[in-house]
């Protein structure tokens, strides 16, 4: 059996890092013990852009619906918490999810009419879909307005009785939160699923050609990251404890920033967001005292990728290095050859190739 | 009447709209490229008529002699450096590129003018008004919108069928390979296209700041209002692009009559009925 062609999906630095990624998990759910308040914030941020970043990653990097009107969600998710722990007494945690469900719920209808555009013209339709849901709640007085409300003291304290335990809390519900949207992501790509979405992301009309239902494929997956979405929006309205309609449907916030982790990290890799994420907080802590500098800078440094690196830093690291971390693609082996570099990836499942 | 006057106001702030909408679609008709820093751009405009007006006393549609060229200038520049190189099948990297842009903009114009509301002062032109039958008036500034819109629109159709530069811009458009086969210069054409757009937007960028209050961070609204006309109208009919303006228009002015807060959102409904009801716009061209 030693002359067969041999097919694999991981490789050994994709095992190291399945290694060092349950060795982080570790130290990150019991990070609570050993580090402060503000460091847990900031832990809860970067989960929340992650999550944001690899649900936006799964819709426009590997299917191809660039929405520019995730922030929608995010809004919808963070006023969901609002409404249910304030008007139903929901306990918030629960609310996290239940938000997510509201938001997967209004995704419906609005797939009816966005899913009628196409490319660009798909990007702009979501963005006014999220406007019309900003200034709906701009309206809804009980939640006050325009100008937006805080979270009441019962409700916070029903999320824990001290402020220790609601940070604790909320913590390990992020945690629990980005660890979750990346499994189901890694399970989706690797399914048949997942060679859908790709299929339809590269030619929409030969992906329905060999059997995918494209509108079904694109429905689900944007439902699904449509809920993962408000879940995320719902925790970081509960980080906050407040919540105005400017905020929570910020375009800037929550789909620019969010597009440009994608970007610099590299569209259409799992690996992308992650490096972007840590790119992107490494930026803010070092230029964030810039004002208008440092967006102007992100601004002109996601163009300057867009434009020299399209596949961003995963996708330039996987090229010069062959390094794949999430074992998502099949490699042939090819065992006549015998030097070490002789290994060939055939690109079986293309989860790296964006047409330019 | 009252209500008669408040259709009529709508129809001529479609005009605006109008003049939004004709750059944007202009470039897409032409290169398939849609620019997300349009609004942002008209913003631009504005900003640079301000400090014209300001520097040499001029009137604001006087200041247009310097900022429609800057624009155009600016425009074709934006493009052979930046926007060529995003074309090609997959949008993904226009809309990434011009996203950025959009960041870029905002908080470019934020560092300089800061984030007070500024207005560009056009003296009797802000209150002189026609008296209609009824007692009903119009302004002035609204009409000379609508005017020109109709002669931006007008002349561009004169442009795009009946001249040399037109048909290239056309058959570019039908097909860019065949296009530079036949010895068009491709790369130079969209940089016309897209000065031509900018040529556009800063007319509208003076009567956005002529009509109403502006800061950095309003052009993003400005680019939905211009798609919204555009989609309404229907895909690459320029005079439809006019009616969708027109139509958006009215709903505004006909939500804000109900109450200021829906006047937004009033057009955004209607939108978004319009693209259910009747996807492909009401003068969509069978190409």
């Amino acid at each position: 059996m030693n002359e067969a062609v041999q097919i694999e999906r991981s490789t050994r630095i994709s095992r190291l890092f399945a290694a060092f990624g349950l060795l982080l998990l570790l130290f990150l759910i019991i990070a609570p013990f050993y580090l402060g308040r503000s460091e847990l914030y900031l832990l809860v941020e970067i989960f929340s852009y992650l999550a944001l970043a690899s649900l936006w990653n799964l819709l426009a990097g590997y299917t191809g619906l660039a929405s520019v009107g995730q922030q929608g969600f995010v809004g919808l998710g963070g006023y969901s918490l609002f409404a249910l722990t304030i008007f139903f007494r929901m306990p918030p945690i629960v609310a996290v999810l239940a938000a997510g469900i509201v938001a997967a719920l209004l995704a419906v209808p609005t797939t009816w009419v966005i899913f009628r555009l196409k490319g660009a013209y798909f990007a702009i339709g979501t963005w006014v879909v999220a406007e019309v849901y900003r200034l709906v709640f701009a309206q809804v007085s009980a939640l006050g307005a325009g100008s937006g409300t805080s979270l009441p003291t019962q409700v916070v304290q029903s999320i824990a009785p001290t402020r220790a335990a609601r940070d604790n809390l909320i913590y390990w519900t992020g945690l629990g939160l980005v660890v979750a949207v990346l499994a189901v992501s890694y399970l989706i790509l690797r399914s048949r699923w997942g060679l859908a979405l790709t299929a339809i992301r590269d030619s929409e009309s030969a992906a329905e050609s060999v059997g995918v239902d494209n509108y079904r494929t694109k429905f689900l997956i944007y439902f699904l990251t449509a809920g993962a979405t408000g879940s995320v929006g719902a925790l970081i309205s509960m980080q906050k404890l407040r919540i105005s309609p400017e905020a929570a449907f910020s375009v800037n916030d929550w789909t620019a920033f969010v597009v440009f982790i994608v970007v610099i990290g590299g569209i259409g890799r799992m690996e992308g967001p992650l490096i972007g994420t840590i790119v992107f907080f490494l930026l803010r802590g070092f230029l964030a005292d810039l004002g208008p500098w440092y967006l102007m800078l992100l601004g002109a440094f996601a163009i300057f990728i867009t434009l020299t690196m399209p596949k961003g830093i995963a996708g330039w690291l996987a090229e010069r290095f062959d390094l794949d971390l999430f074992p998502l693609r099949r490699r042939v082996r090819l065992p006549k050859l015998k030097s070490k570099d002789s290994t060939h990836s055939a690109l079986v499942d293309d989860s790296t190739v964006l047409p330019t | 009447m009252d209500l008669v006057a408040t259709v009529l106001d709508g129809i001529l702030l479609g005009g605006l709209y109008a003049l939004f909408a004709s750059g944007l679609s202009l470039i897409f008709g032409v290169m398939r490229l849609v620019n997300t820093a349009h609004g942002d751009l008209i913003v631009l405009s504005a900003f640079i008529a301000l400090v014209v007006t300001d520097r040499l006393g001029v009137h604001p549609l006087v200041s247009l002699v310097l900022v429609v060229p800057l624009m155009a200038l600016l425009g074709y520049g934006l493009q052979r450096g930046i926007f060529n190189r995003t074309l090609g099948s997959d949008i993904l990297p226009s809309v990434l590129v011009s996203f950025g842009l959009t960041v870029l903009l905002q908080n470019a114009l934020l560092q300089i003018f800061s984030a007070d509301s500024r207005r560009l002062q056009a003296g009797n032109l802000e209150t002189l008004h026609i008296d209609l039958p009824g007692g009903m008036a119009v302004g002035v500034l609204p009409c000379l919108m609508f005017i020109v819109a109709l002669i931006v629109i007008g002349g561009l159709q004169l442009l795009l069928y009946h001249t040399e530069l037109g048909r290239a811009f056309r058959s570019v458009s039908d097909d860019q390979e065949t296009a530079q086969l036949m010895g068009i210069n491709n790369a130079h054409l969209f940089g016309l296209a897209m000065a031509l757009s900018l040529a556009i937007v800063s007319v509208a960028g003076v009567f956005l700041g002529i009509r109403t209050n502006f800061d950095p961070s309003i052009g993003p609204t400005r680019l939905i209002f211009a798609f919204e006309a555009i989609i309404i109208g229907g895909l690459g009919d320029l005079w439809g692009t006019l009616v969708g303006g027109v139509i958006l228009g009215v709903a505004q002015t006909l939500g804000a009559r109900i109450n200021p807060g829906y006047q937004i959102l009033a057009g955004h409904l209607v939108f978004l009925a319009i693209l259910t009801l009747r996807p492909q716009g009401f003068f969509a061209k069978l190409r």
